[in-house]
């Protein structure tokens, strides 16, 4: 059965028909070209596909888009503003934060969900945080590296 | 996926109504994290799906007996002192709960050790549950404590405690037409102390491969007034080790007759051989967790 669903991604309002069984991530994908959202494992486990709904972090390979009627989503393409990248893209720039770039958009999705509800993570919050986003290239030094650093210029911005 | 048609109710009637309607071929989705992947695999193929999002009345923490329960227009079946947690609540927000903090410690430990604060996000009390999955962290804790949780159908309510709701593997004593829809939790007797050890020799967001849950309740001369040992992952449903609790229970609290107790668990399990171990693998894990959860949960008391 297809429905009508009405929903913000972006900033962006979206009246859409979906089949109940779409899921969220290939809503964003190829109905709204939005692909900078990954799929990893497809089971919830990886992070890629990470995106906030209404503010919090959820996995978008387990989310009906028909369930996100209503929601407002923020996937990777939304969080740089005025064409500036968010602290957290340029941290991850900056720190090594990538290398083949696949779980990259989940990464800082995640980021950005923790710095949103806690500004000023140890690193120990950081770590058991971002756990549940997983990178292949295993460079998660480098990644705890940008996440610290991302702190560090949103707290600079903020005074 | 198999298509299905998608319901949005706002009320438990109109949920009530869809799920009379839809009989056996009706399942309700919370969070979804569990049912979604069920449906992906086709392990689960309803033909209607009944989302509990908008459902009001399902998100609320208070205190039962009383108060601020009564004032939320919630059933007073819980014991005074209770925290009523409605079964839409995330497994995160139970975990941040100001509330649950305060008064249930080990309640807001063991839901910060489930998956990932993504999937923490998403899930709910209620919906894990009902899933019914023996390798969960949340049964073992609410049923140290005792918990209860509320069924509501277009029949009526009726009250259950946690530690009868499961009944085999992934198989719980949910009627068709029902919705859970609160869980109450007994605070844990003053001058107790209790854990949960989740042991996790693979990774930090995996499943347990064996968990314990322990209550332990010691009097001023070192002697245990009451105890509660309850098990994950060993077995198709969460175990309570009845027998190893009475080894303890109205006896001094020494090393070698918690090391007694912690050996008689050993009765109680059956494990399963999966990618985590072999039966005697988690056996010997489960003794060697359950002496260490005693111990800890005595070093908690305060
Ligand atoms: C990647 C991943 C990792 C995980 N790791 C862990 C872990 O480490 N520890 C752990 O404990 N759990 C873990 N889980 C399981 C998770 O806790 C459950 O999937 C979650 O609790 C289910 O809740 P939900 O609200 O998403 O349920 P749903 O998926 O919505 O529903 C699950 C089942 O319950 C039924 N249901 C839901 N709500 C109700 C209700 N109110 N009344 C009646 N029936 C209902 C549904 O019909 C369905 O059968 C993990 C899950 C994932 C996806």
């Amino acid at each position: 059965m297809d429905y009508q669903i009405s929903l913000k991604v972006n900033s962006t309002d979206y009246q859409q028909q979906v089949p109940a069984r779409r899921l969220l991530v290939d809503f964003l994908r190829y109905d709204l070209g939005l692909t900078g959202t990954k799929e990893g494992c497809s089971v919830g486990v990886c992070g890629a596909c990470a995106v906030l709904l209404d503010g919090e972090m959820v996995a978008s390979c387990i989310t009906l888009a028909v369930a996100a009627d209503g929601a407002e989503i923020t996937t990777i393409e939304g969080i740089a503003e005025g064409g500036r990248l968010h602290p957290v893209q340029q941290a991850f720039i900056d720190h090594g934060g990538f290398q083949c770039g696949i779980c990259t958009p989940g990464q800082v999705i995640a980021a950005k969900a923790l710095l949103d509800v806690n500004p000023t993570p140890t690193e120990d919050e950081i770590r058991q945080w971002m756990m549940g986003n997983l990178c292949r290239c295993t460079g998660y030094y480098g990644i705890l590296e940008s996440v610290i650093n991302a702190a560090r210029t949103l707290q600079e911005q903020a005074r | 996926m198999i298509d299905f048609e998608y319901h949005s109710p706002v009320s438990l009637e109109e949920t009530f109504d869809l799920l009379d309607r839809h009989g056996e071929d009706a399942r309700v989705m919370a969070g979804g994290t569990a049912l979604v992947l069920q449906m992906k695999h086709r392990f689960s193929r309803p033909g209607h799906v009944i989302s509990l999002r908008r459902v009001t009345g399902l998100d609320s923490i208070t205190l039962d007996g009383g108060g601020i329960g009564a004032a939320a227009g919630y059933e007073q079946n819980g014991a005074p002192g209770s925290v009523r947690v409605g079964a839409l609540c995330t497994q995160r927000r139970i975990e941040t709960d100001p509330i649950i903090a305060e008064t249930l410690p080990l309640v807001a430990e063991t839901f910060s050790r489930v998956a990932t604060p993504r999937i923490r996000n998403m899930g709910t009390i209620g919906g894990g549950l009902v899933h019914g999955d023996p390798n969960q962290d949340p049964p073992p804790a609410l049923i140290a404590l005792g918990a209860s949780v509320t069924m509501s159908s277009s029949k009526g309510e009726r009250v259950l405690p946690v530690e009868e709701l499961f009944i085999d593997y992934y198989e719980t004593d949910v009627q068709p037409g029902e919705v859970l829809t609160s869980v109450s939790i007994p605070p844990a007797p003053p001058g107790s102390g209790s854990c949960y050890i989740k042991f996790l020799p693979r990774t930090a967001d995996d499943y347990a491969t064996v968990s314990v849950a322990a209550l332990v309740e010691p009097s001023e001369d070192n002697m245990c007034r009451s105890i509660r040992i309850v098990l994950g992952s060993v077995g198709v449903t969460p175990v309570r080790a009845v027998d190893a609790e009475s080894m303890l229970q109205g006896q001094e609290l020494t090393d070698s007759n918690i090391r007694a107790c912690a050996g008689a668990v050993r009765e109680a399990v059956d494990p399963l051989e999966d990618f985590r171990g072999s039966p005697e693998y988690k056996t010997d894990m489960a003794e060697v967790f359950t002496r260490r959860a005693i111990e800890r949960a005595l070093a908690n008391v305060g």
